[in-house]
């Protein structure tokens, strides 16, 4: 099954939610919505449930208009970021929900519940109520739900969102591999690109409801069409410099030197957008191709296992990423370092001119 | 130890005109009117005896419980989607309706006993207990409306979306997964529409020839003066039913309390 949105849009009392969405979704892998909060993730998933109407635009389902179809003749299932169960139902019943609604034999239903529950660990839990569960239970609760309707899409809205660290990174594991090999248009709403990343298969960015690219995860986290792209898959969030280049040297905002060769290699000369994320910066000189500049520390994060570095530069504000412990005070000067090899760059219209070589890490 | 002192001073200040009500049912009139005693000194099941024997007293406990009781069903039945439609949808002017329906209560209930009663003298349903029920239900269905609303506003309305997702259609979601959510609602607008239409005097006098409980009682004058024991037998009958509905209701009463807006 293929699901299509084919020029979409979405407008509530006056603003618009989401502006000409096409989007091609089809089965086996899994589709990623990535962008920041109110950016219209939550507003394309329910238009593709069929929960609202788009204001223009249709809904392709293997070729078949499906716009007004009633959601209850829909094949679709959706888990929230919230944990919504069914508080009065047992979790046996919350799962066994939609096959009892369907009219499935009593030992279908049982095995088919008994066999979601062990694929999501529910099974001490068949007897209890949701509300006497923990967070993660009460999701999972909500995914074998989705999952026992052997639905043709898939929703899942921040489905860990609400999860705390370590269940998050153990459901982010297992969801894939649950709704794999059943054929299923899967989609993914997330904030973070590092969930996108990890997910793997294909992301569309989205900001302020316009699909800024769609493509496999990778390819777009490495070339990103536009600035916008770009700003949407990075975090921490990618410097950006407005920077001139003449004669194959760039020259950064206050006249800061941001070097040469890299990507920079060979460009016209004009005026760009130079992009560079946070892991590049680098506050030790590694190697004699890296372009040192001087900064002044605004706050040094410290997670344990790396630092972020926020710094100043010719009136930009920038982020270092290092490996390790680096505490700097605030106000102190501070020596960095650009590789022009890892510099996305962007033409005065935001488009993407130049993204870094392959060949090496991400 | 004082605060325990003040809490009994205050219950008995409370429990005391209950307990001189069921005294006096116990006692005949001579000792009622005579003596002054804390107990019934020849106790006796006379005033009783009378209720539930002359058929003009029992017949008013039944048609008084009829009434209530359809009021109460009549209010649910209509109140549940209502206030369904007030807590999920926005519609042309509903702040105005909801409010509307509220200043139904702000009125003084004389003021509807005029056109009630000439009305349903023209239809002929006058002194019938769907007279009452109908009548009560003015006050009683904004009430319901209300309280229900402020319950359903506490339920997600993605919960509402993930049953048509999972194929429910509305009459099976709002009976199979809905209803059971609002229980604590219903149970306290059930309370108080029970107990609106339970002691309401005016309604059920004028739209009746004088046959439901509250408007019986009121004429137990006779010629032989005031029937003191009768009459606070029968006053300990009407405490019943209010009672048993809030001994059943009491669980709900106290979470819909906490969690609705009455």
């Amino acid at each position: 099954m293929t699901v299509v949105l084919d020029k979409v849009s979405k407008v509530v009392r006056g603003s618009a939610h989401i502006r000409n969405v096409s989007l091609t979704l089809t089965p086996g892998t899994i589709n990623i919505l990535l962008g920041p909060t109110l950016s219209g993730k939550t507003s394309l998933m329910r238009l593709l449930a069929g929960l609202d109407l788009p204001t223009s635009g249709r809904l392709l389902v293997d070729g078949v208009d499906v716009t007004g179809k009633p959601v209850r003749e829909r094949s679709v299932a959706m888990v929230y970021q919230q944990f919504i169960n069914y508080p009065a139902m047992t979790v046996y019943e919350n799962i066994a929900s939609p096959l009892r609604v369907r009219g499935l034999a009593k030992a279908e239903i049982d095995t088919k519940v008994r066999e979601a529950a062990q694929l999501l660990r529910l099974e001490p839990y068949l007897d209890r109520l949701p509300l006497n569960l923990s967070g993660g239970q009460q999701q999972r609760t909500a995914i074998a739900r989705a999952l026992v309707k052997d639905a043709k899409l898939v929703l899942l809205d921040e489905p860990l969102a609400n999860l705390d660290y370590k269940l998050r990174e153990e459901l982010r594991v297992e969801l894939p591999r649950i709704f794999e090999g059943k054929g299923t248009v899967f989609v993914y709403a997330t904030t973070e690109p590092s969930e996108a990343l990890l997910l793997g298969g294909h992301t569309a960015t989205l900001r302020e409801g316009a699909i800024t690219q769609f493509g496999p995860t990778v390819d777009v986290y490495r070339s990103p069409r536009d600035r916008e792209t770009a700003q949407v898959f990075s975090d921490p969030p990618m410097n950006f410099a407005d920077a001139t280049i003449r004669s194959g040297q760039a020259t950064g905002p206050g006249g800061v030197a941001l070097g040469s060769g890299g990507t920079l290699q060979g460009l016209p000369d004009g005026a760009y957008q130079i992009g560079f994320r946070p892991n590049h910066v680098s506050l030790i000189n590694r190697s004699a191709q890296l372009v040192p500049i001087k900064g002044v520390v605004g706050v040094s994060e410290i997670t344990g296992s790396e630092s972020f570095v926020h710094f100043e530069c010719g009136g930009a504000r920038w982020i270092a990423l290092e490996p390790g412990v680096h505490d700097h005070l605030p106000g102190a000067a501070i020596d960095v370092f650009l590789d022009p090899s890892r510099f996305f760059v962007f033409d005065s219209h935001s488009q993407l001119v130049r993204a870094p070589a392959r060949t090496a890490s991400l | 130890m004082s605060r325990r002192v003040i809490l009994t001073a205050y219950l008995v200040f409370l429990m005391l005109p209950i307990y001189w009500l069921i005294n006096m049912s116990f006692k005949d009139n001579t000792e009622i009117t005579n003596t002054m005693s804390l107990f019934p000194l020849h106790p006796t099941l006379k005033n009783y005896g009378e209720i539930f024997t002359n058929v003009t007293w029992y017949r008013g406990f039944q048609f008084s419980l009829t009434y209530v009781v359809l009021n109460t069903l009549i209010s649910l039945a209509v109140a549940l989607p209502a206030a369904y439609a007030f807590s999920r949808y926005r519609f042309l002017g509903d702040k105005h309706l909801f409010f509307w329906l509220l200043t139904n209560r702000m009125a003084p209930p004389a003021v509807f006993a005029l056109p009630f009663f000439n009305l349903y003298s023209a239809v002929g349903l006058f002194d019938t207990s769907w007279a009452v029920a109908l009548a009560h239900c003015i006050f009683n269905v904004p009430l319901a409306v209300w309280i229900l609303e402020g319950f359903m506003s506490g339920v997600p309305r993605e919960i509402d979306e993930t049953a048509y997702l999972d194929g429910y259609s509305f009459p099976r979601f709002f009976v199979r997964i809905f209803i059971p959510l609002i229980a604590n609602g219903i149970g306290v607008a059930a309370f108080f529409c029970f107990m609106f239409s339970w002691v309401e005097l005016l309604f059920s006098r004028t739209l009746t020839n004088n046959q439901s409980i509250s408007s019986i009682m009121t004429r137990t004058v006779s010629a032989a003066g005031i029937d003191w024991g009768l009459l606070a037998a029968a006053g300990v009958l009407t405490l019943i039913p209010g009672a048993l509905v809030i001994w059943f209701v009491r669980d709900y009463i106290a979470k819909g309390f906490a969690l609705g807006r009455v």
